[in-house]
């Protein structure tokens, strides 16, 4: 088996509303997939198609080669979700929740668990609404990386973390690839997909708007440049894929499409190039670009958020 | 910026979240009343029936439940004994639902802190609760004087019944306004003040009942409807009373509130285990868990009502005989011959609808986790919809089988004492009372037909128990046909112990449970979570 999660044409709607409108997504076994898109994207719902909670109105969903809806018992087994949105028993301990999820899961490692514990630093005796937003994701999370799953559905993990238990996240997502854990993470917290996530699929309006690897999905946007040339920048407005182009004397200021940044850098090569400084397109440039397109005209934002 | 800031804006958002079940309390408690005024004069044309009607509604047996009779010779003084002690009842559900759906219940979810961030006077949310409670309990008490004086009842009487009403209404919002500020959690605090109700309730049936112990009346705010007399000489003094009083519990609210912290109580949250118990491990457990608190409390309240009502049954012994128009008071009631076991058939009808208000209660315990975001996760495991339903539908179905018990041991014991004979009496009351058990199975499995294909409209559960009671309560004094009867599943119980006992209304009930709850599984096993 090489595919985790397989969805393809995926329709979902609430009454008038379309929530998932044709949407696709794999996840290959083993990899990390980050799933990114605006709020109210389709996101949860289609985590909870995955989870069987939804029943989808068209479309073909394979998870773990299994049907969501039908083989519910058999897969959860072997999977473990945290909710965007974590929910306590008022009267269960954290500790209480944690093993019970584990064991209705099907095992909990002890070990793991006290581990998981410590490194989050969370205190499993206090009752349900007694803990903040973050203590209750790391509940939610520490029941589901102590379980002994193939595959993990995060619905957002990590909205409520601060940045010193971001960082256990990103260390225990790290341990799980390398245990060869498949993860599904949807997430607004571009630096933590960056930093973790094998291949990112974005979403929009229900539907699926980009697929591929980081450096894939790179080669969709633009790359910035700042040289220093040898002599006067001529002809390089001209080029195809050159945008923003700002000259001062020698000094050159633009943006590139990636694609066509051979041809670009060539054409400095002729001219001279004293120093040249170059920066990869961000994940909030991809994101944004997808995203934003409905508050400014395409191209503009670009500019605007390059650093 | 004061402490009230912002109480407008809050009164009208509970209004606007009210809009359906506000209007249905005052609409329902506030014309119930006015509608006794014609029927009293098609049952009772004669002086003779009015006569023999005051003897029988001065039996203790009966003042148990209905109050006192003061004046059973006019339609208004039958209709302040009839409803007088029930709307003080069911005004203070209204009270208590209202208080803590704007108070409480808004900190559990959250929702306070939210509006909390906004200009907001510290008072601002538990004064709009009191004021729209208030205001709801006066509005209600307005409608019946209306209704009560334009359907040709005195226009004295009709106001110190509505007033007295209202006045209740009044006691029960101050009741629950420090619950909510005493308890952490809404579920509990609702419990606590339920119980008050209760309590407050027993009070005055044992005052009611017993010569000795009248004073008992005295210490219930919904026995000072009755004592104020309304349509028998009445004493507006009473009434004072009850606006002293609820002054007094909103003052001592609005003392605690400043007291706590937003979304704490003023108990304290105990710390509880690191790591759960070995036999935490099934959606059975977890539902054992959930539900074994209210079960407990109301198994014990049971066996206190039974205990009471047991207890009192001897004290109708002696109008045996004496009084024929007692014995057929209570063939209209739904009760046979031998006047205590026809008692006892009557309270077997109250005890089924008490069971099937916690059957009930059990059965949307499922929306509630479900609402409250908690199903979710656990049908991410391997537990499935069916087996998670299960688990708290066992509650819904041994739940009451446990009450029904609790209450039948009680009152068989109580009374089984008081006439040296436990031994016969205590297996004759609990099978009156087993015997309620298919008819509140049906109301189990219609609430989880709700939640299995409408989950939106779980709150009709209550709707229909309601129909259900009123039914039952009233249907036979006011003599309403046979098929509106036949519409209660408790109209169908045999009334034991006077009664043959007939197996087959109870196969039929424990049929049609069994179909709807197939039903109820089958809508919840396709539908959407959420």
């Amino acid at each position: 088996m090489t595919t985790a999660i397989s969805v393809s044409g995926l329709v979902k709607t609430f009454g008038r509303t379309r929530a998932l409108d044709g949407l696709d997504l794999t996840v290959r076994t083993g990899e990390v997939h980050g799933f990114l898109g605006p709020n109210g994207a389709g996101k949860s719902t289609t985590i909870r198609v995955l989870l069987g909670l939804l029943r989808a109105d068209s479309g073909d969903v394979t998870l773990l080669d299994g049907n969501p809806w039908h083989d519910v018992a058999a897969l959860h087994r072997r999977l473990a979700y945290v909710p965007g949105d974590v929910a306590l028993w008022p009267t269960l301990s954290g500790g209480e929740v944690i093993d019970l999820l584990g064991r209705l899961r099907g095992g909990l490692d002890a070990k793991r668990r006290a581990d998981l514990l410590e490194r989050f630093e969370l205190d499993p005796t206090k009752k349900g609404r007694t803990y903040s937003k973050g203590n209750r994701q790391k509940v939610a999370l520490v029941a589901a990386l102590a379980s002994d799953v193939e595959l993990l559905l995060l619905d957002e993990p990590t909205s409520g973390l601060d940045p010193v238990m971001e960082a256990v996240f990103q260390e225990c997502i790290n341990e799980e690839r390398e245990r060869g854990r498949t993860v599904l993470l949807s997430s607004h917290i571009l630096a933590e997909v960056e930093a973790l996530c094998d291949r990112v699929s974005i979403i929009r309006d229900g539907r699926t708007v980009e697929s591929g690897t980081l450096s894939e999905l790179r080669h969709l946007t633009r790359t910035s440049i700042t040289a220093e040339l040898a002599g006067a920048p001529n002809g390089l407005a001209d080029l195809p894929g050159v945008h923003d182009l700002k000259a001062e004397g020698d000094r050159v200021k633009f943006e590139v499409d990636s694609d066509k940044l051979d041809a670009v850098l060539q054409a400095l090569a002729r001219t001279g190039v004293r120093s040249l400084t170059s920066q990869p397109p961000t994940l909030e440039e991809l994101f944004l670009r997808h995203y934003a397109d409905e508050l400014a005209p395409n191209g503009k934002h670009t500019a605007a958020v390059s650093r | 910026m004061n402490s009230l800031t912002g109480t407008r804006t809050l009164v009208r958002l509970a209004l606007r979240r009210d809009r359906i079940m506000l209007p249905v309390w005052v609409v329902v408690l506030g014309l119930v009343p006015a509608s006794t005024a014609g029927a009293y004069d098609q049952l009772y044309p004669e002086a003779k029936d009015r006569a023999s009607l005051a003897v029988g509604g001065n039996n203790p047996a009966v003042a148990v439940l209905y109050g006192k009779a003061y004046d059973l010779t006019t339609a208004g003084g039958f209709t302040a004994w009839r409803y007088g002690v029930f709307l003080g009842v069911f005004i203070g559900l209204m009270a208590t639902f209202t208080v803590m759906r704007h108070t409480r219940s808004e900190e559990d979810t959250g929702r306070l802190e939210l509006l909390s961030a906004g200009v907001l006077g510290r008072n601002a949310s538990l004064t709009a609760a009191v004021l729209v409670s208030g205001g709801a309990s006066i509005l209600i008490g307005l409608v019946q004087v209306l209704a009560m004086a334009g359907s040709g009842l005195s226009a004295t009487g009709s106001l110190a019944l509505g007033a007295g009403v209202a006045a209740c209404g009044l006691v029960f919002t101050g009741v629950a306004a420090i619950a909510a500020q005493v308890f952490t959690y809404s579920r509990t605090a609702n419990g606590v003040s339920c119980a008050v109700i209760g309590v407050l309730f027993l009070l005055r049936a044992v005052g009611d009942s017993s010569p000795s112990a009248q004073w008992a009346s005295w210490l219930s705010p919904i026995g000072w409807i009755e004592l104020s007399r309304p349509f028998a000489g009445e004493r507006f003094w009473v009434l004072l009373l009850p606006l002293v009083l609820a002054g007094l519990l909103v003052a001592v609210a609005f003392q605690l509130q400043p007291r706590r912290d937003v979304g704490a109580g003023l108990v304290p949250p105990r710390p509880g285990p690191a790591t759960a118990a070995a036999g935490l491990r099934s959606p059975f457990a977890l539902a054992w868990r959930l539900h074994r608190g209210p079960l407990i409390g109301w198994t014990l309240a049971m066996l206190v009502i039974g205990g009471v009502f047991g207890a009192i049954a001897t004290g109708i012994g002696d109008l045996v005989g004496s009084s024929e128009q007692t014995r057929v008071m209570f063939e209209r009631m739904g009760g046979a011959q031998g006047i205590v076991d026809a008692y006892i058939g009557a309270l077997g009808g109250i005890y089924g609808l008490t069971a099937g208000v916690y059957a009930v209660q059990a059965t949307l315990r499922m929306r509630a986790e479900e609402s409250a975001l908690l199903l979710e996760p656990l049908l991410a495991t391997k537990v499935t919809r069916g087996r998670w339903a299960a688990s708290h539908l066992a509650f819904a179905i041994l739940g009451p089988a446990v009450l029904l018990a609790a209450v039948g041991l009680g009152t068989g014991l109580t009374y089984g004492l008081r006439i040296h004979d436990v031994g016969t009496q205590v297996p004759r009351v609990l099978g009156a009372t087993l015997a309620q058990l298919p008819a509140v199975l049906v109301m189990a499995a219609l609430a989880a037909l709700l939640f299995g294909l409408l989950p939106n409209l779980t709150g009709l559960s209550w709707a229909v128990l309601t129909v259900f009671l009123l039914i039952t309560l009233f249907g036979p004094i006011l003599q309403v046909s046979q098929a509106v009867l036949d519409v209660s599943p408790f109209s169908h119980v045999p009334k034991l112990p006077a009664a043959a006992f007939t197996a087959t209304p109870l196969l039929w009930l424990t049929g049609i449970a069994v179909v709807v709850f197939a039903g109820a599984f089958a809508g919840f096993r396709r539908r959407d979570i959420g």
